[in-house]
């Protein structure tokens, strides 16, 4: 049967050869430049297939891959933007596109195909191998068994290996210490989580991956132990992992509740900024010198007054507008997190801060930063570093840039800075708010149809 | 018992209806629950194969955000215009990937296929306790699986709000182009899903429990079973809340109602809506969302269980212990859903509860693992491609839901949600690992399915790229996570502090495509094995369960005589005394007076005489451990 299936499909392949190379004749000339190029992708699959056999090689073969087909990336990119602009070119006439599109898909196309006759033909030759070795009465039926036990070894050095080079590089690059006083605490925690689960990752796949090979079936005589239960052992990994799970829950439950359960008079005396949400930007609102801010009506929202904030509220009139979020080092501040449209997220990853912007109710954020930019620029190396605030919930077709740059300064320097920022109640809106003012019922109604 | 009287009457039927089935009644509205299996399993696979296209597509946009690729342009039109694929499309990319990875395959594609297969065949019953709505169930999945589909066809493209469609976001137009029409079918598609979800499930709840052969008590049922029946009880109870979700947006769509939307003002325009609240629905929806993945996870587990007993030549570590980890699953999964929201303003407080039921589930499932591990110890242990991938359903499962314990914790979370540490962990835990559960049954199961057998070596050539490749895909992303790359957006470049991951973005673009591409070697091995599998023989991996006991070729009513009583649970491999390594289920005590243990008669003195006698004759010596 299996002799049949590679037939069929080696007929079917060489015909899906014969057409493909017919339809792409005409670009002969083009094909001889590529043909470089795809014998060296070609070569690049074929070291994954094997890869296959050896499941070390295929970490780095992987690895391998992805720089080389960087640079093939790199290479198709210029000749698809060289194609891309004869099409532009052509686009004035109809917008139609380059045939060559379909002849580099085609191409594609048959380089799979190859790669799946070589599968086949590589699958063929083992069968007639096993089949020799019967026939020379020296078969072993464990053979495959003993070689997939030892690929199961094989993979689990190149996952411990991962692991190690995950922590190592990757995690040196997304690790950064926490901008703030609360994150510091999170970070601990992670760091503890991160031992524990390391530990019981690392042993469960040392147990999982090595038992198939020691255990694995070596004769048909071969019997397993029969062993269905062993209560005790049981008991013991239902509570040790009950008991690590409760420090965990504890450790978490209070660290949580002393982010989210900030007393009263500590909210109170904290710095307040308001931020809102929309699509795609946030608005920065501070509250001034009277230190409350201005009542907000959606159904007041103008083109001009674009916050919707309700100007019959005095305190509305000293609110500032705020063109980054600047917060001064190591001072509470209480951010208020509202929407105009839809759910956003106020999300800052060095701070550990995140609370989502949710249209028709307040969302709030207390946490004192410990780090200035500069300090952070310093500790980075990196002077062009900047705390950042984006957007983390999915919010539409801009919710991949819509950011807003946090910048920590000292407390002279805010206070520098919040001079310096524009009022939202500008001289246009106070002329509107005057005229307005004679009759209060006809302003309402021209906000509702806007 | 009923079954005997069934047992009768379908013997008597099947004679005399063999020739009467045509084509149509035999292929398409089939109430066998075989046919069925095989059409919930291809449809499952189709709508795979086309999730998964849809997740190379986003890949691509990922790793080369600056390159344009003109043959996208051929495919998807004004999408990817210039060959660029456009924001929009790419969260309807990922909203369609998660919903039909989640919904279609990983539940109906799942727990439809073996349910309807192995329930049947694995408890004794001729079919399920009722055909017709069996039939129903798949036809109203197919259903909403071609409305889900013909949502790529509607000018204004299909739903783009997430797999989750929080509104405000779902329920306006005006807010994302997805939002109006796509919208709208994929709500009607996942209502007639829903209505597919509670067939079966009332389906194979009635038949674990009322349909049961002789001698086949719940405590003699296989892992799978137990594991169908929970998946069931957790689908029944928690997809009608899903509904009630989604009959209210609808409502707040197309009625004008306001249930969840307040304050609104969408590109400038205020919207009269007022007094609704968007945490509602993400209340209503993880009241599902959660139990959900527990639905996507458990089959698999259930599966693996069997598939590793079996190949270990060895019972299943602490088989009550397996079943109540289970139970106790299922019902902690009702108690969690809020571990999905700290974030979004629900009441702190209730965060901090939330977390302590979170890690708390923790502990069932660290059970699972440990003792499908104590299974493999001093096993005797056969790879069939099957094998390996239950062995890698337990490697993703442990290397996922060890990171649970981070995005768990209410703290922790804050940092961490709705980064890609969230996508690296829940496509481990329950994307491979289910999808690995999901191949492994496949493998398994496919000489019952098709009566032949698939290829060994394009299974291990599958097996060995797949696992090394998802690993490759999913373990990187935990690091973006953490240096806070958020999920869901269209590109990097945005940002100068995720420039420094352009590489990996495109490690994990490779891996996933070269990933997809060995998902052909299935495919080939799958629907060629069909017509040209080596045929199978009836019990060709040695198995204890009943279904083996079949013929190969599929008769109505499964069994050709009398159905098999059973006498003993499933797992006795490798027993010592005896002179096979495995004694199938409807063996009598009687037959293996050698291999016996006083365990065994479950306290039957009569049993336990006999049994005694039998050993001072024989001078056999038993050692109860």
């Amino acid at each position: 049967m299996k002799f049949k299936i590679n037939n069929r499909f080696r007929a079917v392949l060489g015909c899906l050869l014969a057409v493909g190379l017919l339809f792409s004749t005409p670009s002969l000339a083009f094909q001889q430049d590529s043909l470089a190029q795809e014998t060296e992708v070609s070569a690049v699959a074929d070291t994954v297939e094997e890869g296959d056999v050896d499941t070390a090689a295929t970490e780095l073969a992987a690895t391998d891959t992805a720089s080389a087909a960087a640079g093939e990336a790199v290479a198709a990119t210029t000749t698809t933007t060289s194609s891309a602009s004869s099409a532009a070119t052509a686009a004035d006439e109809e917008s139609q596109i380059d045939p060559q599109v379909y002849k580099n898909l085609t191409y594609y196309i048959l380089l799979f195909l190859i790669l799946c006759t070589i599968v086949a033909i590589v699958c063929k030759v083992l069968s007639i191998y096993d089949l020799t070795r019967k026939m020379n009465g020296r078969y072993n039926p464990f053979a495959n068994n003993t070689f997939q036990s030892v690929l199961f070894l094989i993979f689990l050095v190149g996952f411990l290996a991962m692991l190690y080079y995950g922590y190592a590089v990757w995690g040196s690059w997304a690790w950064r210490e926490a901008a703030t006083e609360h994150g510091q605490r999170i970070d601990t925690m992670f760091i503890v989580t991160t031992v524990i689960i390391t530990i019981v990752l690392v042993v469960i796949h040392l147990l999982l991956l090595s038992f198939p090979f020691i255990y694995r079936m070596r004769s048909a005589e071969s019997r397993a132990y029969y062993y269905p239960h062993n209560d005790t052992i049981e008991k013991i990994w239902t509570i040790v992992p009950a008991v690590v799970l409760t420090i965990l829950v504890l450790f978490g439950f209070f660290t949580w509740r002393s982010i989210t359960n900030v007393p009263e008079e500590l909210q109170k005396s904290a710095i307040q900024i308001e931020v809102l949400g929309e699509q795609f930007q946030w608005q920065v609102r501070y509250p001034g010198n009277d230190g409350t801010f201005g009542k907000r009506n959606y159904k007041l929202t103008t083109p001009m007054n674009s916050y919707g904030i309700d100007f019959a509220d005095k305190h509305a009139w000293d609110d500032i507008q705020g063109s980054d979020i600047v917060i001064p080092v190591n001072k509470s501040v209480r951010f208020h997190i509202i929407s105009k449209d839809i759910i956003h997220s106020f999300y800052i990853p060095d701070f550990r801060v995140q609370i989502n912007a949710v249209p028709g109710m307040t969302n709030y954020f207390q946490f004192t930063p410990t780090i200035t930019t500069e300090e952070m620029r310093e500790k980075m190396d990196d002077p062009k570093y900047n705390f950042v605030m984006l957007c983390n919930k999915i919010c539409g077709s801009g919710h991949y840039n819509m950011q807003k740059n946090v910048v920590v300064v000292t407390e002279e320097e805010y206070k520098t800075w919040l001079s310096t920022q524009g009022k939202y109640f500008t001289e246009d809106l106070q002329k509107e708010f005057a005229s307005a003012d004679s009759g209060d019922a006809k302003e309402l109604t021209t906000a509702s149809l806007n | 018992m009923s079954s005997t009287v069934i047992s009768h009457g379908a013997a008597h039927h099947d004679a005399h209806d063999h020739h009467q089935e045509t084509f149509l009644t035999k292929y398409v509205f089939s109430q066998d629950h075989k046919m069925i299996a095989k059409q919930f399993l291809i449809t499952g696979i189709v709508m795979a194969v086309f999730a998964m296209v849809l997740s190379i597509l986003f890949r691509i946009q990922l790793a080369w955000p600056d390159t344009d690729f003109p043959i996208l342009e051929v495919f998807l039109g004004k999408w990817a215009e210039g060959g660029r694929i456009k924001p929009d499309f790419f969260l309807a990319l990922v909203t369609i990937h998660g919903t039909m990875m989640v919904f279609f395959v990983l539940t109906a594609g799942l727990s439809g296929t073996f349910s309807n297969l192995l329930i049947p065949y694995q408890l004794g019953a001729r079919d399920m306790a009722s055909p017709f709505m069996n039939m129903l169930s798949y036809w109203f999945f197919l259903t909403a699986c071609v409305i889900m589909v013909s949502s790529f066809f509607v000018e204004s493209g299909p739903a783009s709000a997430g797999w989750t469609i929080y509104p405000p976001l779902s329920s306006v137009p005006t807010s994302i182009a997805g939002s109006g029409l796509g919208m709208t079918l994929w709500l009607i598609s996942m209502g007639l899903f829903i209505i597919s979800q509670v067939l079966g499930g009332v389906n194979y709840i009635s038949t674990i429990l009322n349909m049961r052969t002789k001698g086949m008590d719940l405590w003699k049922m296989p892992l799978t079973i137990w594991s169908f029946f929970l998946t069931a009880i957790v689908g029944l109870l928690s997809f009608p809340v899903l509904v009630s979700a989604v009959v209210l947006l609808f409502f707040d769509r197309s009625v004008g109602t306001s249930f969840y939307l307040s304050d609104l003002v969408v590109q400038g325009q205020i919207l009269p809506n007022e007094g609704g609240s968007p945490i509602l629905f993400q209340h209503l929806f993880w009241f599902l969302g959660h139990p959900e993945v527990y639905i996507v996870v458990m089959p698999a587990m259930g599966l693996t269980s069997e598939i590793i007993s079996t190949n270990s030549r060895k019972p299943i570590f602490g088989y009550h212990a397996m079943v109540y980890s289970l139970v106790g699953i299922t019902v902690l999964s009702f108690i969690v859903w809020g571990h999905h929201m700290f974030v979004t303003g629900m009441n702190p407080f209730l965060g901090g509860v939330f977390m302590i039921t979170t890690l708390i589930i923790a502990v069932p499932s660290a059970v699972k693992a440990f003792n499908y591990t104590a299974t493999l110890w001093r096993g005797n242990i056969r790879f069939t491609p099957a094998m390996m991938f239950a062995i890698g359903m337990v490697s993703f499962f442990v290397s996922g839901g060890v990171t649970g314990l981070y995005v768990g914790n209410a703290a922790l979370d804050i940092n961490l949600h709705d980064t890609y540490f969230v996508v690296a962990h829940f496509h481990l835990v329950m994307g491979s690992a289910s999808i690995f559960g999901m191949l492994a049954g496949v493998y398994h199961w496919y000489p019952k399915m098709f009566g032949r057998m698939m290829d060994t070596k394009l299974g291990y050539l599958h097996f060995w790229i797949t696992f090394v490749c998802a690993y490759l895909v999913f373990f990187p992303m935990h690091f973006m996570g953490i240096d806070g790359v958020p999920r869901r957006y269209y590109t990097f470049t945005a940002f100068p502090f995720m420039d420094k991951w352009f590489s990996v973005n495109l490690l994990i673009t490779w891996a996933a495509i070269i990933a997809a591409l060995a998902q052909v070697a299935f495919l080939w091995n799958f629907f060629a094995s069909i017509w040209r599998g080596r045929k199978a023989t009836q019990n060709p991996w040695a198995a204890n369960t009943l279904e083996w006991t079949t013929p190969v070729e599929h008769i109505h009513g499964n069994w050709p005589g009398e159905i098999p009583t059973v006498y003993r649970w499933p797992y006795d491999y490798s027993k010592p005394g005896h002179h096979t390594d495995f004694i199938p289920q409807h063996v009598p005590f009687s037959e293996t007076m050698s291999s016996n243990l006083p365990h065994d008669f479950e306290g039957n003195e009569e049993a336990i005489r006999i049994q005694n006698e039998w050993n001072k004759e024989n001078k056999r010596e038993v050692i109860e451990g």
